[in-house]
């Protein structure tokens, strides 16, 4: 709230219902991964190939549609299917081998870089594929995932949409399921929550494959937007999936956060992005705010921990 | 008799861990096993819970001869284990631990109401001032968490309630709080198994006393036929202890 009343006061641009749909647009991306990122984060573990995956995601649509002659439909179950395995690898390889997930998805994530890359350049000669615009059942594709829709005669992207959905469902998950109590007890205390019952392994695989569902969403709305997918894609943004859910509560150390926090923090995330473009500021300051917003996040959540792990007597 | 041992033995390998051991608990009584660090306590509960299995002597539940292969198995029987480190996760709220991993379903929600409102009725008829269920377990004291671990066996169908040094890691005050939801459980008809090693915490609330020493039973008294002097000097190996003070005094 504060932020946006920095802005809105500094800018009437930024107040604005064009503001608006444009600051909310980044927020919708970023903020479909950090929700999921969370529910993963509050699961105990970390996924730093998420962001790539979202690239992976993306070029197997465009490569798919655009040189396999498939439609983007199909293309699209492709990059589904790819993805559900990248995520329930990562999983299976946490839970059975009891590696930290920071090393074991650092690991996916050099992989897919790598591969991103490399298929790219021997498929194509340049580190892009393009062309997704010419491929079969892209319009129908693009108006569901990529299109835009008037509220108040202004357009807002479809994707928003979508993230509030996937707002929406994660918190009825979290909130009000079986599989949502699991979640914060398997990243509380794993050992106690499997002495009661609760399938921990299973927990963690579907978080890490929910995860990559999201990478997959994402990645296709970027790709069927854009029509084109650079090979580089998504390198980074692990970090600001991570960054947002944090700043939105999440604990590092897992057990505590939920999914309206961590699209909060993506809110926070694109209005300071949009925000600083429309005061006509140096870009370069974007870090130095995001910087401080997650240290004052990470200052408050200790409290928190410090509150409930207090023992009175 | 809900539970009996008759001559219950158990080795690991070489060592013998437990030998000749009877006892029982009945609905509605406590059975307070004592006993100093390695006397077998801790072998005797994982036997009675399903941990490890027997390998002498007979185990009879409700009468009937079984060999418990699992901890699921004594808990289908009616068997519940609280053990010290309570399984219970600091950062949730009480009412979600108290559910966890049996959360009751509406559809295909957690029916969270039902919860929340089962966890407060289940914690205030075992005597357990909560002051709010939505508070998260860490919050909570040491001995108003081995009471929530208490009624949530009691709620999950219990009817031998087994438990493991409840009192071991508190202090006084907090030791008499657990006290009472021990005999509040004996009055609602549970058989309690409490172990401890300490007699002045065993004896207000128990009905009868195992003594254990290095693996054999001193023998079971029912509490007619032992007082607290005897109970304390058994438990301290009288003769053992009169050496040490001899031992200890100043020349």
């Amino acid at each position: 709230m504060a932020v946006f009343a920095f802005f809105a006061a500094q800018s009437p641009v930024f107040r604005s219902p064009q503001g608006v749909a444009n600051w909310l647009d980044p927020a919708a991306t970023l903020g479909i991964m950090a929700v999921a990122v969370a529910l993963l984060m509050i699961g105990g573990e970390f996924d730093l190939s998420a962001g790539v995956l979202t690239g992976t995601t993306g070029l197997i649509l465009v490569t798919l549609a655009t040189r396999y002659g498939l439609d983007v439909w199909t293309a699209m179950l492709v990059g589904l299917a790819v993805a559900l395995a990248v995520g329930f690898a990562n999983g299976l390889i946490v839970t059975r081998t009891r590696l930290p997930s920071f090393i074991v998805t650092l690991g996916t994530f050099l992989m897919l870089q790598g591969v991103n890359l490399g298929v790219t350049k021997a498929l194509t000669g340049t580190v892009q594929v393009s062309g997704l615009r010419r491929a079969a059942g892209y319009e129908g594709a693009r108006a569901l995932l990529a299109g835009t829709v008037e509220i108040g005669g202004t357009p807002f992207r479809v994707a928003i949409l979508w993230w509030l959905l996937v707002t929406a469902v994660a918190t009825w998950v979290l909130m009000r399921s079986r599989a949502g109590n699991w979640i914060f007890a398997v990243g509380g205390d794993e050992q106690a929550a499997r002495a009661v019952g609760v399938p921990a392994a299973r927990t963690k695989i579907a978080l890490f494959m929910t995860t990559a569902f999201a990478a997959w969403l994402v990645g296709s709305i970027l790709a069927l937007r854009y029509t084109s997918v650079q090979a580089n894609i998504g390198i980074g943004q692990e970090f600001i999936y991570i960054i947002a859910a944090v700043i939105g509560g999440c604990l590092l150390t897992g057990g505590y956060g939920s999914a309206i926090g961590a699209s909060v923090g993506a809110v926070i995330f694109g209005m300071a992005d949009k925000g600083i473009v429309f005061l006509g500021w140096d870009a370069d300051w974007f870090k130095f705010f995001l910087g401080a917003m997650l240290l004052l996040a990470t200052l408050a959540n200790r409290l928190v921990r410090r509150y409930a792990e207090e023992v009175k007597h | 008799m809900i539970i009996e041992t008759r001559g219950i033995g158990k080795t690991f390998g070489s060592v013998l861990a437990l030998r000749e051991v009877s006892m029982g608990v009945a609905a509605g009584e406590v059975t307070c096993v004592l006993g100093d660090n390695g006397a077998g306590k801790s072998t005797l509960i994982k036997i009675l819970s399903g941990v490890h299995r027997h390998d002498a002597g007979t185990f009879l539940v409700d009468g009937r001869e079984v060999r418990l292969g699992s901890p699921r198995e004594a808990l289908d029987r009616g068997i519940a284990t609280v053990y010290q480190d309570l399984a219970m996760i600091p950062l949730m709220s009480v009412w979600r631990n108290f559910f966890l991993g049996s959360e009751p379903r509406r559809g295909l929600a957690f029916d969270v109401a039902r919860a929340r409102r089962t966890a407060r009725e289940e914690l205030l008829a075992m005597g357990i001032d909560i002051r709010d269920v939505d508070q998260p377990v860490g919050t909570l004291s040491g001995g108003e968490r081995q009471s929530v671990a208490i009624a949530r066996a009691v709620h999950f169908g219990a009817r031998v309630l087994i438990l493991d040094e409840p009192t071991s890691a508190l202090g006084v005050k907090q030791a008499g709080v657990v006290l009472r939801y021990i005999a509040r459980a004996r009055d609602r008809g549970l058989g309690v198994v409490f172990i401890t090693h300490n007699p002045h915490h065993a004896y207000p609330v128990g009905d009868r006393f195992l003594l254990l020493n290095r693996g054999t039973s001193l023998g079971e008294y029912a509490k007619a036929d032992i007082t607290r002097e005897e109970l304390t000097a058994l438990m301290a190996g009288g003769a053992e202890l009169e050496e040490l003070e001899h031992e200890l005094r100043r020349e």
